[in-house]
């Protein structure tokens, strides 16, 4: 392993953050910590995962899109970022892509995913 | 008040993802052996300088010369060579080795370093020209550049005029960095940015010259000479602190001892005591 791998793999290690198992198609839930003016509260955000870049490494990433008041937002999360409480899978769903960009062409009926009833959670290594 | 640069090693580019949740993108440079294999001083050479040297060389693929130089200071043969000027008080012995603990988190640095070779480029690319139009009667040339001057007078091209030609591979220097970790152990040194030169590439670390020099920057320079004594007197006085300690705990030990004991004599006079009084009762009862 090359001394940037084993930087990253510690500063993963050393972070320690609780990441479910989850992947384009499945809704989440994420805390994320917002501070207003001294005080730090936990805010929610939930909706579909519709993409996962660069893997579990620490320069991982996910975009969340939903539908706030008629209007489509998509947020992307740094995987390790401090400010992330929790994330919560709420539902997995059924896709046959990895990035889900077509739902932004979507509203509606036609937006839906299919949810996956045969999900088997990932052997620990 | 001018100290020692430092010779490191371009690692690579990662992030760190800080307490606050701010993410900062860090440049790892790597400090390889890096000790001083000469002295410049006022007297001999003119001016005063230390020359550093980093990295490991095949002794078989170093010439002879370099070799006789590296033997005179008594280091292995090194890779990459450097002079820094310093001021004379911050001259530093031949052979100390600088740690990365030479810098602390938060200074400013300029990092030198050769940039990544481009060859040859066109002006667009070399020097931000916007080039021809895209269309308007342009005719092939769309990437190239413009006029490079006026008429019969002056009738002729300016020297230093921005043309195409060979890109990169100059030696670039970028200042005010921030230092935002040091590893004394792996020798490692987090600068915040890009710093000039491909990954495995050479770079030279200095204090910036466009700040003030901070307080608490060590000089001459963080040696691991220093360090080794430091963690030995560290040592000693923890040894002390703990033979003390001890002697402490033999006396404490001591002290409960002869409290024992004396509550051990003290608990058989009442027992004389008692005997006495029962041996009296006996007594009396006898008596009735």
């Amino acid at each position: 392993m090359d001394l940037i791998a084993e930087l990253e793999a510690e500063q993963v290690t050393a972070l320690g953050n609780d990441i479910p198992d989850f992947k384009a198609g499945d809704t989440i839930r994420v805390g994320y910590k917002v501070t207003e003016g001294t005080r730090t509260r936990v805010q929610n955000y939930e909706g579909v995962c519709i993409s996962r870049k660069n893997g579990e490494g620490i320069a991982g990433s996910f975009t969340v899109r939903k539908i706030s008041f008629g209007e489509g937002v998509e947020r992307v999360f740094p995987l390790h970022s401090t400010n992330i409480d929790s994330i919560a899978v709420v539902r997995r769903g059924r896709v046959r892509r990895a990035k889900l960009y077509y739902l932004r062409a979507r509203r509606g009926k036609s937006a839906r995913i299919a949810e996956d009833t045969t999900y088997k959670p990932k052997a620990q290594a | 008040m001018l100290r020692s640069g430092v010779i490191a090693k371009k690692v690579g580019m990662t992030r760190l993802f800080m307490d606050d949740g701010k993410q900062i993108p860090v440049t790892v440079l790597q400090l390889d052996k890096l000790q001083v294999v000469a002295k410049r001083t006022a007297e001999k050479d003119g001016y005063s300088a230390v020359q550093l040297g980093a990295g490991t060389a095949k002794a078989k693929r170093t010439s002879q010369a370099m070799r006789g130089h590296f033997a005179a200071a008594k280091v292995e043969p090194k890779r990459k060579i450097a002079e820094f000027r310093v001021d004379p008080a911050n001259l530093i012995e031949v052979g100390e080795e600088i740690t990365a603990n030479h810098y602390f988190e938060g200074q400013f640095v300029d990092v030198s370093g050769t940039s990544i070779g481009k060859g040859f480029q066109g002006a667009m690319k070399r020097w931000n020209f916007s080039g021809l139009r895209a269309t308007h009667g342009v005719s092939i040339s769309h990437r190239s550049h413009g006029s490079t001057g006026q008429c019969q007078d002056p009738g002729r091209v300016f020297k230093g005029k921005k043309m195409a030609g060979h890109m990169g591979a100059a030696a670039v220097t970028t200042q005010n960095l921030q230092v935002v970790r040091t590893d004394a152990d792996r020798g490692l040194i987090m600068v915040k940015g890009a710093v000039p030169g491909s990954k495995g590439g050479w770079v030279t670390i200095k204090d910036a010259v466009k700040k003030p020099i901070p307080d608490n920057v060590i000089l001459p320079a963080a040696l691991k000479s220093d360090a080794a004594a430091a963690e030995k007197a560290a040592e000693e006085a923890a040894a002390a602190a703990a033979a003390e300690e001890e002697a402490a705990a033999k006396a404490a030990a001591e002290a409960e001892q002869a409290a024992l004991e004396a509550a051990e004599a003290e608990e058989a006079k009442p027992d004389v005591v008692a005997e006495a009084q029962a041996a009296e009762a006996e007594k009396k009862d006898g008596d009735e």
